[in-house]
């Protein structure tokens, strides 16, 4: 004890840490303060939250689109403890709006931004944008069909504003309100970079200005003794913000963050959304139709930020006890029942989506849902070693075959499978041939994926599926015919050895069946029976 | 002025509930942080070479593809070891890169030797270390051998 005591003497004496810390805890508040004013403190600790979830998120995050979503998918599906650091920065976004805004409708429902606290208030209102635009970057960040589609509708609004639009747009990385990598870095960069720190000096000006002019005393404060900061109003804080915070862990453990399919801009049938707290806004638009658009979705909410940024000056009158704020209470009851009639509509006309919203998070891999011939024509690819010129996704001496779906006619392609250079001759056979001669005319986008990623035990035994011709009574992945039965989630009724004897000896297993008997190596049984057991449903 | 006992529980409350926060974050961040991925690919064996292609005695670098996990990429890649025949059905591969500071290492045919040109380290045919810096034998690939060819697994054998 001795000890911690002279080493706290000593950094006193150097830096002033201990009276510093005192003066802010011993501050005085006025006797009415209490539970009515912890709001601010939960914000903060909201914010802090965030920045705290947000830098472990980014430990593991890949900031260009595509490789986005497979980071977030590596985060929640393969590291512990990552769908909850996900689910805490998700939710707490939410949660942290709804304390900013209890927050401002107590600071305006007591009056507190009267003189001389109107640059409080505005700094408040400043914060308040930044929390939204905070959402509004973050919501792209996932890249999945629901982040990609939902920031094109917000790209093509403000592109909406007459002159400034095309400018908005250019600001925003888009070229003619499509998003892709340049607005992904813009809404990236901003959302870690730009905001922050403007939300950190902001929040520091709105404190200081909180503590100069101190907590606002109502009339009966004037002839009561002043209490101090700590440690009632600190307890009481501190209560709030856990409360806060034990929601939000419930939230994080319980309701599972969606994550849909990779962002997809030729999904014709997405229907884009807003998070929950612009869906009154998403309404709002659809009242204003043709040129009136720009009215709705742009002119209203600016002049609604700036009358709520100018109260102060559109409020002049004396300081009044709540009870008699009836103005103040009017407009918050009319903002809270617009609000949520504009909301309630919103989710009653929006059809509801298509989508899987967990798709994202469900381990099935590109390859998994490739037909066999596609994923057999991998395999001969990588056999006779076409990457050594023809490198996945670079130039190398040959084309890069991802770009764009070979023009070269079959015979050509037929040719040059056969003998790709001049003294080289391949091992492929005909069937091989055709089926690669029909990967590279019509490769799929989930090939394209499954090009470089499908693992080799898989393609091998896609190739053992393709020899024996599989497909010709069965159907996989939409591919085959249906003499027999679908191979599609077969693991979930059969087992590795009813499936290997199976092979061997059809009719041991079902009697009756018209399966004739497969006699394939112990390598080839066992590529094929590992691959068919790994087809989702 | 409170009680001092009223004082001191709200003290205790605050550093209570605080500690409660602070460490409901640091857990789940601890795992996020420490924790391996759950890696849901094993390690997969893949052919590298015909065994009768190679000649006991006489070190071979093999080249093959296999797929490698990357964080949240998979890739298919190539990659090299360095394959001793010992005899009739076994065989040794070794990781190609040198155990001292990770160079690539060769083999001197007129010494019968493995060499490591950056610092100088040279490895017996059988992995030991001769004379150089390097701490510990070549690392080794675990391998299987499955009618007639070498199957190398990416999973490494430290000595």
């Amino acid at each position: 004890m001795k000890i911690l005591r002279s080493v706290i003497d000593w950094l006193e004496e150097r830096t002033g840490v201990e009276s510093a810390i005192k003066h802010f805890l011993y501050e005085d508040v006025p006797a009415s303060a209490g539970w009515h004013q912890v709001l601010g403190s939960v914000a903060m600790f909201a914010f802090l939250t965030q920045v705290f979830t947000g830098i472990l998120l980014a430990l593991n995050y890949a900031p260009t689109p595509g490789e986005a979503y497979n980071s977030l998918r590596y985060i929640v599906t393969e590291l512990t403890g990552g769908q909850i650091i996900r689910g805490l920065h998700h939710w707490g976004a939410s949660l942290m709006i709804i304390v900013v805004v209890l927050h401002m409708t107590q600071t305006f429902l007591w009056g507190a931004y009267k003189k001389p606290r109107e640059a409080t208030w505005m700094v408040g209102a400043l914060l308040l944008l930044l929390t939204l635009a905070y959402g509004l970057t973050g919501y792209l960040l996932p890249w999945d069909n629901r982040a990609y589609w939902a920031t094109t509708v917000t790209v093509h609004i403000s592109a909406l504003p007459p002159v400034a639009g095309p400018y908005v747009l250019r600001l925003l990385g888009s070229d003619g309100g499509s998003i892709g990598a340049v607005t992904f870095a813009r809404f990236y960069a901003a959302h870690v970079l730009l905001l922050p720190p403007l939300t950190m000096l902001l929040i520091a000006i709105h404190l200081y200005l909180v503590r100069r002019h101190g907590v606002t005393p109502i009339e009966a404060d004037r002839t009561l003794p002043k209490k101090k900061f700590y440690p009632q109003q600190v307890f009481k804080d501190t209560v709030a913000t856990f409360a806060w915070f034990a929601i939000l862990v419930a939230m994080a453990i319980a309701v599972r963050v969606p994550l849909g399919h990779v962002a997809d801009p030729t999904d014709t049938s997405f229907i884009p959304r807003p998070e929950w707290y612009f869906l009154f806004l998403f309404q709002f638009v659809k009242f204003f139709d043709g040129p009136l658009e720009v009215v709705g979705a742009v002119i209203i909410p600016t002049l609604a930020m700036l009358v709520l940024f100018l109260v102060p000056f559109i409020d002049r009158g004396k300081v009044l006890r709540i009870r008699e704020r009836t103005g103040a209470i009017a407009v918050i009851v009319f903002a809270i029942v617009g609000w949520s009639a504009l909301t309630a509509r919103a989710v009653a006309t929006t059809p509801p989506s298509t989508e899987d919203p967990d798709a994202g998070l469900a381990l099935v891999e590109p390859w998994q849902e490739l037909p066999a011939d596609q994923l057999a024509a991998i395999g001969a690819f990588r056999k006779d070693n076409c990457g050594n010129c023809h490198v996945v996704g670079k130039s190398g001496p040959g084309p890069d075959l991802t770009r764009a779906a070979s023009q070269r006619p079959t015979d050509w392609l037929m040719q040059h499978f056969k003998q790709p250079a001049p003294g080289i001759a391949t091992q492929l056979k005909n069937p091989e041939l055709r089926g690669l001669v029909m990967f590279v005319t019509k490769r799929s986008d989930a090939a394209l994926k499954a090009w470089s990623s499908a693992p080799q035990a898989a393609v091998e035994g896609a190739m053992v599926y393709q020899a024996n011709q599989c497909a010709a009574c069965h159907k996989l992945n939409g591919v085959g015919m249906q003499t027999g039965p679908p191979l599609n989630g077969v693991a979930d009724h059969r087992n590795r050895e009813w499936l290997e004897g199976h092979f061997a000896d059809p009719q041991k297993f079902s009697p009756g069946s018209t399966m004739p008997a497969y006699k394939l190596s112990s390598r080839d049984l066992d590529r094929l029976t590992n691959y068919i057991m790994q087809i989702p449903k | 002025m409170e009680s001092s006992t009223r004082r001191s529980f709200y003290s205790a409350a605050i550093a209570g509930l605080g500690g409660l926060m602070t460490a409901a974050l640091a857990a789940p961040a601890a795992a996020y942080l420490l924790i391996r991925p759950k890696s849901q690919k094993q390690s997969d064996f893949v052919p590298a070479a015909d065994l009768a292609q190679l000649t006991v005695g006489k070190p071979e670098e093999v080249v093959f593809r296999r797929t490698r996990v990357d964080g949240w990429r998979v890739l298919n890649e190539k990659s090299t070891a360095w394959v001793v025949r010992k005899d009739d059905q076994n065989v040794v591969a070794y990781a190609p890169q040198c155990t001292h500071l990770a160079c690539a290492y060769h083999w001197e045919e007129k010494d019968a030797k493995f060499f490591c040109p950056c610092h100088n380290s040279v490895f017996a045919i059988d992995g030991n270390v001769v004379s150089g810096p390097a701490p510990r034998p070549l690392d080794r690939y675990v391998t299987k051998i499955d009618q007639g060819k070498v199957l190398i697994s990416t999973e490494i054998q430290k000595a």
